[in-house]
Parts: structure tokens; C-alpha cells; sequence
């Protein structure tokens, strides 16, 4: 096993160039776990922490663009005001400790279905920028996630940034476990409204073989645009249950999981629409 | 491979580094500072809680190259000289906090961080939530939540 340490980002991908064996790791939050307790072990690891270019947050054209090396405490108490619903999701990432360490780039490099800030970059159709020496690739989350812990990066391509569209109404996270740390999801729930365009935005995490939006829960939501009606938010939720395809597992059983989701939509329909009437 | 790496203070460094190897490794069992502990190595309990450059991790989950250049404060550090304690350590040990004392390095550098960042007593929802990645089996952590009350009350000159 070799380590690779990149302190800029154009030695990173001349490394992963040479080296697309190389498992980058930020945090360490998933790959350290996986050597630690002798699930895997990588051919190298491809250390990006010193790389000091994807530490930044900037915000363009409407986007923000979440540079690879920012942390969920930076996202959380940085932009809660701006991607409340990807705030959100951080908070019920592990504990303060790996909060500090852990990045949404590295969630979208390990791509596993529990990952907590899948729904909200769904629910808002958040765009992964990759790159290698073969230049650059503006990946659409619906395009990225391509099995369980399988995703569309190529085996030179490393993750940059993740350009995350700016609120254009409520939006929320919910998400399911024995308790309030340290939880990985039973199943998870994410909603973007944007009120102006009458539309909904949906991500269902935990309950499928990848994350994956509700596509026939929006269009109806799209079609019938009162989410103030119980009825109309029953439907919404029943809708999102039937997009899910979830297993039995040590966690949830597969029906726990299609009735949570059911509730979960509901309830954060609920949520956003009531957020919305109160402050407009 | 070798790493250079500040630890309270003082230059260190580690020879021989796997690396694969965790920065809670290299601290046990290379530089002789067995003060966090290492118990579930996938970032569960909280016990190898150290500062890295200013923010508690776990050094469990901090690849030992990462650690390369970069200062770590580790809970022997944490007192300004032999045989004295922080103030964080003085108020564990007057509220009875520590039992069997496997968790204590962690929840201590983690309530360190708590109180160095707060001028007056955190709110008990907030001390929760901060030290929601520590795990304590023995005490049922209300002589912690007290240890934590009364270091945050002294520090605010209450």
C-alpha cells in the first residue's frame, strides 16, 4: 500500500493519473473505517486534505459550488441559509467529530445508498464537477449515481466540487434511526419546493440500490399544486413509497422502510408548505 | 514512511509508518502517548478524540500521513504542566465523571472544545449534541453533563 500526498490539485490528478488504483480520501470518515477494520484495503491512498484549491465555497450564477475539502460544519454553519436542506442533512451526519473531517465529496465518492446528503443534492438537482488530465465533467446527480456504491466517476477522475443550486423555496431532510447521533439512515427523505415554478424537487435515500428522486411523487405533486391539501400530501407520500425499492436488512425491514418513506414525505410537504405560507 | 507531526507542542516524529496506519496508532504506539484510546476504530465512541490543527477528530479516522506538518493536541497536552490538570479535568474528577475512565480522554478533549469556544454555560441541548459522538457505559453521562456545567460556570467567573 503506497500514500500519495497531493498539495495541489493539478499534482492530484497527475497522481490519479498514474495511480487510478489510488483511493482519494478526504476525512477518512468511510476509507479509514474500511482499512481500519480489514473490509478493504486500497492499492494507495491518494491524500487530499493538503490541496488547499477545494477547501473554498463560492457562489456562481445561482449555485453554490462546494469545493471537495469543505466540511459538513463548514456547510452547516456556512450555508444553512442558502442550501437549508443540504444543512439539514449535515447536521444528522455522525457527530461533531466527524462533522469536522467529513465532506459531501467524499459521500459522492463512496455513493453509498445511506450517503445523508444524496436527497438533498436529488431534491435540488445538484451537479458534480469531476475532473482528470482528460480535462472536465459537469455530472448531473441523476447521471452520478449508477449502483450500490458504484458511481459515474471515471478510474482517473477525481471529485472538485459539487455545484448545489441556491433555495428557491422550503426545503427539508428527514431521516430515520434509533437515535439522534451516529446514525446511519434506516431510510431518509429530502424535499426542495420552488414556489415561483410550482414544482417540487425529491430524494429518497436508503430505500433503493442507489439514491434516487420520486420522479411520479413531483409530476403529480407538478400537476395537483396544493400541498396543503391532506389529500394531495397523502398521495405525494404514497407516491414516494412506490418509487422506493428498499430490502430487509440489519437496519429496517423492507416494509418499515416504504411506510416510513410514506410519512416522511408527507410530513415534510407539510413542513415546507406550512414554512412557505408563513413567510410570504 | 516517515511523518513529521507537532504533538503538543512539541516537534515529533514517526518512523516506520504503514501507511494504511491511523494518526491514533502512531500516537499509542510510536510516540509513546497512549492517552486517547482506541476502541472502536470506525469513529463510533469518541474515545480518541484529539485536536488536529485547532478541531477535535478522531484520530482513528485520520489517515497518520495526513498528520504530516500539521499540530495535534492530545489530552496530555491539555494541562499547562506536569501534575496539574485543565480545568475541564479538575471539574470531571470533583463531579465523580470518570468510572472506569476508558472514555474520559475523549469526552474530555471534546468538552474542551465545547467550553473554549463558549463565554458563558452552553445549554444543556447543546452540550448533548456536542458530545453526541462520545460514548460512556458506565456513568449514565449525568456526572459528565455536571463536569461539563461546572468547568463552562468557572470559566465564566460564575
Amino acid at each position: 500500500m503506497d500514500f500519495l500526498r497531493a498539495t495541489s490539485w493539478a499534482e492530484a490528478l497527475r497522481m490519479k493519473a498514474d495511480r487510478p488504483d489510488a483511493t482519494p480520501v478526504q476525512g477518512g470518515t468511510d476509507v479509514m473505517v474500511e482499512i481500519n477494520l480489514d473490509k478493504g484495503r486500497p492499492a494507495a491512498l491518494l491524500d487530499l486534505t493538503p490541496v488547499t484549491e477545494l477547501t473554498e465555497w463560492s457562489a456562481e450564477s445561482g449555485n453554490i459550488r462546494i469545493g471537495a475539502g469543505v466540511t459538513y460544519t463548514r456547510i452547516i454553519a456556512e450555508l444553512a441559509d442558502r442550501l437549508p436542506g443540504l444543512a439539514q442533512a449535515s447536521r444528522t451526519v455522525g457527530s461533531p467529530q466527524i462533522r469536522n473531517r467529513g465532506t459531501v465529496a467524499g459521500n459522492l465518492g463512496a455513493a453509498s445508498p445511506a450517503g445523508d446528503s444524496h436527497p438533498p443534492l436529488l431534491a435540488t438537482g445538484a451537479i458534480v464537477e469531476a475532473e482528470s488530465v482528460d480535462g472536465l465533467r459537469m455530472i448531473p446527480i441523476g447521471d452520478y449515481y449508477t449502483g450500490v456504491k458504484r458511481n459515474a466517476l471515471a478510474a482517473n477522475e477525481l471529485i472538485r466540487a459539487v455545484h448545489v443550486p441556491v433555495r428557491q423555496g422550503p426545503q427539508y431532510f428527514s431521516k430515520i434511526g434509533t437515535r439522534n447521533a451516529m446514525v446511519i439512515a434506516v431510510c431518509s427523505f429530502g424535499l426542495a419546493l420552488n414556489v415561483a415554478e410550482r414544482t417540487a424537487g425529491t430524494g429518497i435515500g436508503s430505500a433503493a440500490p442507489t439514491p434516487r428522486r420520486a420522479v411520479e411523487a413531483e409530476a403529480f405533486l407538478a400537476e395537483n399544486w396544493n400541498p396543503g391539501d391532506p389529500e394531495v400530501g397523502r398521495r405525494f407520500g404514497e407516491l414516494v413509497a412506490a418509487a422506493a425499492a428498499p430490502i430487509d436488512d440489519v437496519r429496517g425491514s423492507r416494509d418499515y422502510r416504504v411506510h416510513a418513506l410514506a410519512v416522511m414525505a408527507r410530513r415534510t410537504l407539510g413542513w415546507a408548505w406550512e414554512e412557505h405560507r408563513r413567510t410570504s | 514512511m516517515r511523518v513529521h507531526v507537532t504533538v503538543n507542542g512539541a516537534q515529533m516524529t514517526a518512523d516506520d509508518v504503514w501507511p494504511g496506519e491511523s494518526l491514533l496508532y502512531v500516537l499509542r504506539e510510536r510516540l509513546g502517548l497512549p492517552g486517547a484510546k482506541n476502541a472502536c476504530e470506525q469513529g463510533e465512541c469518541g474515545s480518541c478524540t484529539v485536536y488536529l490543527d485547532g478541531v477535535p477528530v478522531c484520530a482513528c479516522l485520520v489517515a497518520a500521513g495526513q498528520a504530516e506538518g500539521r499540530e495535534v493536541r492530545t489530552v496530555e497536552g491539555l494541562a499547562s504542566g506536569a501534575g496539574e490538570l485543565d480545568a475541564v479535568q479538575e471539574a470531571f474528577v470533583e463531579c465523580g465523571a470518570v468510572q472506569c475512565g476508558f472514555c474520559t480522554p475523549g469526552l474530555i478533549v471534546q468538552a474542551h472544545s465545547l467550553i473554549a469556544a463558549h463565554d458563558g454555560v452552553p445549554p444543556d441541548a447543546e452540550i448533548r449534541e456536542h458530545l453526541a459522538g462520545n460514548l460512556c457505559r458506565c456513568t449514565g453521562y449525568e456526572k459528565i453533563l455536571d463536569a461539563v456545567r461546572l468547568a463552562a460556570r468557572r470559566k465564566a467567573g460564575q
